[in-house]
């Protein structure tokens, strides 16, 4: 049984309603047995420093990735994960993070590949809880292990890979990054390690909308109306668009991803996970350099 | 003498599963000093490691052979303090031959990248070597 849906008014106005909880509705529905809270953040070790009571911890880097290959866990992987966090198939899911659910979109994101049915966010992730002066604990919940079925990931709805992008061209593409990383001035986010890409530009006719945008005061969405001058009025995206987004290593256009597909309905949305450390590296793929989107190669 | 710290301190992670190894790591974000009031005022003073995901700032001195370090990083960047902490245990009040000397792969020993990703651990080896150019600079 899903547990009922925020009927917060501000979220009523998003193209689905049910994906954003508010912190008021998350304190009330803690003890719902439905319910599981899983924090995601940037840092591993915020959780250990205090989380919300009963929330269980998934790291993205090393519980959602493969620790081999480039590439994130498989059916069995994805159900020993949630076996091991209580989580059943019919669980409704809530998560929340650092950086304005940055990691916490990436985790939801994960999870649609999997085709969870119910998961939700945190408006306003973990910074709105805290700066509001809610609980936190060191404690640990006691989980009792489900038995999550083995499903497979689906690559083709919610995910593009390179060649995807490479026969895309003429559709639009949103870069997130930072204006110095759409640019091509560097390869990283300012302040941010050095990730390798021997290339720096953007993906030619990629618009560039750093994905902090979507996120207004406190990390929490912005309203529908401001989604639209974003995304429709700057960068020109029409309703029925075919979409994808891309930045570094594919979470911060999870972050946008949440918000295309979600708040603005956008059905067509996939997120292309290589990002900027696949096409900054690879041989003979068109780039553009500078603040210009550039126009559409000819792909042999 | 710092091998023989950071070799204990080596031990004690890796005889840890994952998880206690994270609960170790919290233990020394913790307990990482805070920056003494004399340099509360010289933001200056401190050098920022661009490496590190989070703001932090180091700050060596050197007083007749012997080096000791300053820190600062956020509450909210934890796995950044705790990497702090850990250089903090081993090499504060040792020698300059001992700091310059000091294992350059300690970072990877330790096991956390197993832990943290082995990403994340760059932040630590950008650290020691931040630590290591200070102490060349003003011995």
């Amino acid at each position: 049984m899903p547990v009922a849906q925020d009927l917060n008014p501000k979220f009523s106005e998003y193209a689905d309603p049910s994906v954003l909880v508010s912190t008021d509705w998350l304190e009330a529905n803690l003890e719902n047995p439905g319910l599981v809270v899983v924090e995601s953040d940037e840092d591993v070790l915020l959780y250990e420093t205090g989380h919300i009571p009963g929330a269980v911890k998934i790291d993205w880097h090393t519980e959602l990735n493969d620790p081999v290959t480039r590439d994130y866990l498989d059916g069995d992987g994805f159900a020993n994960l949630m076996s091991s966090k209580g989580i059943s198939r019919d669980t409704t899911v809530v998560i929340y993070g650092d950086k304005s659910n940055w990691w916490a979109a990436y985790a939801l994101w994960v999870f649609k590949l999997f085709g969870h049915e119910d998961v939700r966010l945190l408006d306003g992730g973990r910074d709105k809880w805290i700066a509001e002066g809610r609980d936190l604990t060191r404690e640990e919940p006691e989980v009792t292990a489900s038995n999550y079925p083995s499903v497979n990931r689906d690559d083709i709805t919610l995910r593009a890979f390179r060649d995807d992008v490479l026969s895309h061209f003429g559709n639009p593409l949103i870069d997130v990054r930072s204006p110095e990383e759409y640019t091509g001035e560097r390869t990283h986010m300012p302040a941010y390690p050095e990730e390798g890409a021997l290339r720096g530009g953007h993906i030619p006719t990629a618009k560039s909308v750093p994905w902090s945008r979507a996120a207004g005061e406190n990390g929490v969405f912005r309203s529908r109306a401001e989604l639209e001058a974003i995304y429709l009025g700057e960068a020109g995206l029409r309703d029925g668009d075919n979409v994808i987004a891309y930045c570094r290593i594919g979470e911060r256009s999870s972050h946008t991803w949440f918000a295309l597909n979600y708040l603005l309905g956008f059905k067509n949305v996939r997120n292309y996970d290589g990002s900027w450390t696949e096409w900054g590296n690879l041989v003979s793929v068109p780039i553009v350099k500078g603040a210009e989107p550039g126009t559409a190669p000819v792909v042999k | 003498m710092p091998v023989s710290a950071a070799q204990a301190l080596i031990d004690d992670f890796q005889s840890l599963g994952l998880k206690d190894r994270l609960q170790l790591l919290l233990e020394f974000s913790d307990g990482l000093p805070n920056l003494p009031e004399k340099y509360l005022d010289h933001p200056d003073l401190l050098e920022r490691v661009e490496e590190c995901q989070s703001p932090v700032f180091l700050f060596v001195e050197v007083n007749q052979g012997l080096v000791n370090l300053f820190f600062t990083a956020p509450a909210e960047a934890p796995t950044t303090r705790g990497f702090a902490g850990i250089l903090h245990e081993v090499l504060d009040g040792t020698s300059v031959d001992d700091v310059l000397s000091f294992d350059d792969d300690f970072p990877t020993k330790i096991g956390l990248g197993e832990a943290v990703s082995p990403l994340r651990m760059r932040g630590m080896r950008a650290m020691l070597a931040r630590i290591k150019r200070q102490v060349t600079e003003k011995r």
